[in-house]
C-alpha cells in the first residue's frame, strides 16, 4: 500500500488557467454591456477585432517558438488581454489602433518575455501606453455618453471604425460634437476626468467644472454606471474566488484615502472621492487589470503594498500628471516594483520564526 | 601575424565586441540622439574622431604616464579631442551642432572611449591603437545609424531627413520619404522607442550569432562570458 504525498501548494479546488480566464471574461460582461449602452457599438467592434488579432498573433508566436498553438489558444489569456485593451480605448478609434496595440501586447510584451506567466508587465496596459503616447489624438477621442447625444448606429459605427466616416460623410470629430444650447455653439465632448483637468488648468473651480452637462450624475454621466458595472463583475470574481479582496481593496482604499485628504485640503481644486472612484478606469483597474496574477505581487502582504502603490500613483498622476487618467502608467510603474515588493514580503515558512534584523 | 591582429581588431570592433551592442557602453548618447539618421551619423562620426585621436595619443604617451595618474591623463586627452571636435562642428556643421546640443560635450563621458584607452590603447603601439579607435568608432557609429534609421523610419517615414545639416546644401536631396504616415508612431521618436529599438537590435545580433553557431555545429562550443561581472550578494 502506498501513500501518495502531494507537494504544495495544497489547493482544494483544482482550476486551470482557462477556467479562471473564462470567469474573468464572464465578469467583464456587465461592464462591456454598460459601455455598449452608453458609448455605442464601437466597443463591440473593438472587442471583435482585438480578439481576432490576439488569437492570430498568439498562434503565430507559439508556432515561431515551436510550441503547439492549440494549447496556448485554449487558455484564453490572449482573449483576456485583448478584451482589457479593447474596453480601454475610445470606442470609435480607427481599426489600426487596436491592431497595433494588440500586436504589441501579445508579441512584444507577452511572448518576447517568455509567454504565459513570464511577462513582467501587464500586456494590455503596456499596449495601451504604447498607443496613448504614440497616437494621443485618437486615444483621447471618447464619444459623449448616449444620454447627451445620438450615437451612430451599428452600420455607421462600422463605417467610422473602418474608414473614419459615417455613411453621410460625418467624421469622428463631427460625431463627437454635442449641440449645447445654440446650434452654432457645438462643443467637443471630453471625458469627465479630461474635462476637470482642462477646466482646472484654465483657472475654474471644481464646482464650475462640474456644472457641465456631462456631470449630471455623481461622477460623470455614463462613466459612473460603467464603473458600477465593472464593480459588479469584480464582486462576482471575488465571490468565485478568482481574485482575493486584497488588491481591489488596497487600490480603492489608498486612492479613496488620498482623494479624501486632497478634497479636505482643497475642496474646490481637487476632485472628491466619488469622482476618483467612479470615473475613468478605476473599477476596471481595481478588479481586472491590477489583479493580473502574473504581473502582480505574489504574497498577501505584497498584494496590499502593490495595489496601495497603484492607488497612490493613480491619484498623483491624475492630479499632477499630464494625462487625465493614469491607470495604465500606475500599473506599469507598480509592475516594475513587483520584484522588490516580492523580495521584502516573502511569507515566513511555517515553523520558522520571522527574523528581525 | 600583423594581419591577423588587425583582422581580430576589425571583427571585435564591428561585431564580436561592438561597443554598443555587446559592451553596452555609451548608451546615453546612443539612446538620446538617434531620433534621425543625420543626428546619429553626426554623433557617430564625432565619437569616432575622438576615439581615434584619444587612442593614438594615449598610446603615444603610455610609457611616460605613471600608472597612478593614468585616468586623469586619459580624461584630459579625451577632453581635448572632444573640444576640438566640438569647435569643428560649431564651425562647419552649425545646424547639427545645435541639434545635438549637450551631447557633443558629453562625448567626453562616453565610457566606450575611456574604456578603449584603458583596455587597449594604454598597452599597445600607436598604429594598432589608432586602428582600434577607428573600428570601435565605426562599430559604434554603425549601431547609432542603424537605430537612427529604425526610429526615423517608424517615427517619420523618412530617412536622412536634415542631412544638409551635416553634409552641406547638396545633401538636401538625400532625404527619402519612404512611407507617408498620416499618424506616425510617435513612440519610436520618444525615449522609450530608443530603448525598445535598442533591445531589438541586440536581440537581432544575438539571434544572428545563435544561428551561425547552430550552422557551425561541429566547431567547439564557446562558453558565454560576461563583459562585466557584477556579483550578487
Amino acid at each position: 500500500m502506498s501513500f501518495y504525498v502531494a507537494s504544495s501548494p495544497h489547493h482544494h479546488l483544482r482550476r486551470s488557467t482557462a477556467d479562471l480566464m473564462r470567469l474573468v471574461l464572464i465578469a467583464m460582461i456587465p461592464g462591456i454591456l454598460a459601455q455598449w449602452y452608453f458609448f455605442g457599438w464601437g466597443v463591440i467592434l473593438q472587442l471583435a477585432l482585438a480578439i481576432a488579432v490576439a488569437l492570430a498573433s498568439e498562434a503565430l508566436c507559439l508556432l515561431a517558438r515551436d510550441r503547439a498553438p492549440s494549447s496556448g489558444l485554449r487558455d484564453y489569456t490572449a482573449v483576456v488581454t485583448a478584451a482589457l485593451l479593447a474596453v480601454s480605448i475610445p470606442p470609435l478609434a480607427p481599426w489600426w489602433i487596436i491592431v497595433i496595440g494588440t500586436l504589441f501586447s501579445i508579441v512584444v510584451v507577452k511572448h518576447l518575455f517568455g509567454g504565459v506567466g513570464q511577462n513582467i508587465f501587464n500586456p494590455a496596459m503596456a499596449g495601451y501606453v504604447l498607443l496613448l503616447i504614440s497616437f494621443p489624438v485618437q486615444m483621447t477621442s471618447w464619444l459623449p455618453p448616449s444620454s447627451l447625444t445620438e450615437l451612430p448606429g451599428l452600420w455607421d459605427s462600422i463605417l467610422v471604425f473602418l474608414f473614419g466616416f459615417t455613411g453621410e460623410g460625418f467624421s469622428l470629430e463631427q460625431i463627437r460634437r454635442v449641440e449645447s444650447g445654440t446650434l452654432l455653439d457645438a462643443i467637443v465632448m471630453a471625458t469627465p476626468l479630461d474635462h476637470i483637468k482642462t477646466e482646472l488648468a484654465q483657472g475654474f473651480t471644481l464646482s464650475e467644472a462640474k456644472s457641465a452637462p456631462i456631470f449630471s450624475g455623481a461622477a460623470g454621466m455614463g462613466w459612473q454606471w460603467v464603473n458600477a458595472a465593472y464593480l459588479l463583475g469584480g464582486l462576482f470574481l471575488i465571490q468565485q474566488r478568482v481574485i482575493t479582496w486584497h488588491i481591489p481593496g488596497a487600490l480603492l482604499g489608498s486612492l479613496g484615502l488620498f482623494a479624501l485628504i486632497g478634497a479636505l485640503i482643497a475642496p474646490d481644486h481637487l476632485p472628491n472621492v466619488d469622482i476618483h472612484l467612479l470615473s475613468g478606469a478605476t473599477m476596471l483597474a481595481a478588479f481586472f487589470i491590477a489583479t493580473d496574477p502574473v504581473s502582480a505581487a505574489t504574497s498577501t502582504r505584497g498584494k496590499l503594498v502593490y495595489a496601495g502603490l497603484i492607488g497612490v500613483l493613480i491619484y498623483v498622476i491624475r492630479t499632477w500628471g499630464g494625462y487625465p487618467d493614469a491607470v495604465a502608467f500606475a500599473v506599469l510603474l507598480a509592475n516594475l516594483c513587483v520584484p522588490v515588493i516580492d523580495q521584502y514580503t516573502r511569507p515566513t515558512v511555517y515553523g520558522h520564526r520571522e527574523e528581525r534584523s | 601575424m600583423m594581419d591577423s591582429e588587425y583582422q581580430t581588431l576589425t571583427r571585435d570592433g564591428l561585431w564580436e565586441n561592438n561597443p554598443a551592442l555587446v559592451q553596452l557602453l555609451g548608451l546615453c548618447p546612443l539612446l538620446a540622439v538617434t531620433g534621425t539618421v543625420t543626428n546619429a551619423l553626426g554623433l557617430g562620426l564625432a565619437t569616432m574622431l575622438v576615439l581615434i585621436g584619444s587612442n593614438l595619443t594615449v598610446s603615444l604617451v603610455r610609457n611616460f604616464v605613471p600608472k597612478e595618474i593614468r585616468i586623469p591623463v586619459f580624461v584630459i586627452v579625451i577632453a581635448t579631442f572632444v573640444t576640438l571636435v566640438e569647435l569643428l562642428m560649431n564651425a562647419f556643421t552649425y545646424g547639427l551642432f545645435m541639434a545635438l546640443g549637450i551631447f557633443i560635450p558629453l562625448i567626453v563621458t562616453n565610457c566606450a572611449i575611456i574604456g578603449r584607452a584603458e583596455a587597449y590603447a594604454s598597452k599597445n603601439p600607436w598604429p594598432k591603437a589608432a586602428y582600434d579607435g577607428f573600428v570601435m568608432g565605426l562599430g559604434f557609429a554603425f549601431v547609432l545609424v542603424a537605430l537612427g534609421a529604425l526610429r526615423e523610419l517608424l517615427g517619420q517615414g523618412t530617412l536622412l531627413d536634415g542631412a544638409e545639416m551635416l553634409l552641406g546644401e547638396w545633401a538636401r536631396d538625400l532625404r527619402i520619404q519612404l512611407i507617408q504616415f498620416d499618424y506616425p508612431l510617435l513612440l519610436a521618436i520618444l525615449p522609450p522607442g530608443a530603448f525598445i529599438g535598442m533591445g531589438f537590435l541586440i536581440a537581432g545580433k544575438n539571434w544572428l550569432d545563435a544561428r551561425r553557431q547552430r550552422k557551425a555545429a561541429q566547431s567547439p562550443v564557446v562558453k558565454a562570458q560576461r563583459a562585466r561581472v557584477t556579483t550578487v550578494n
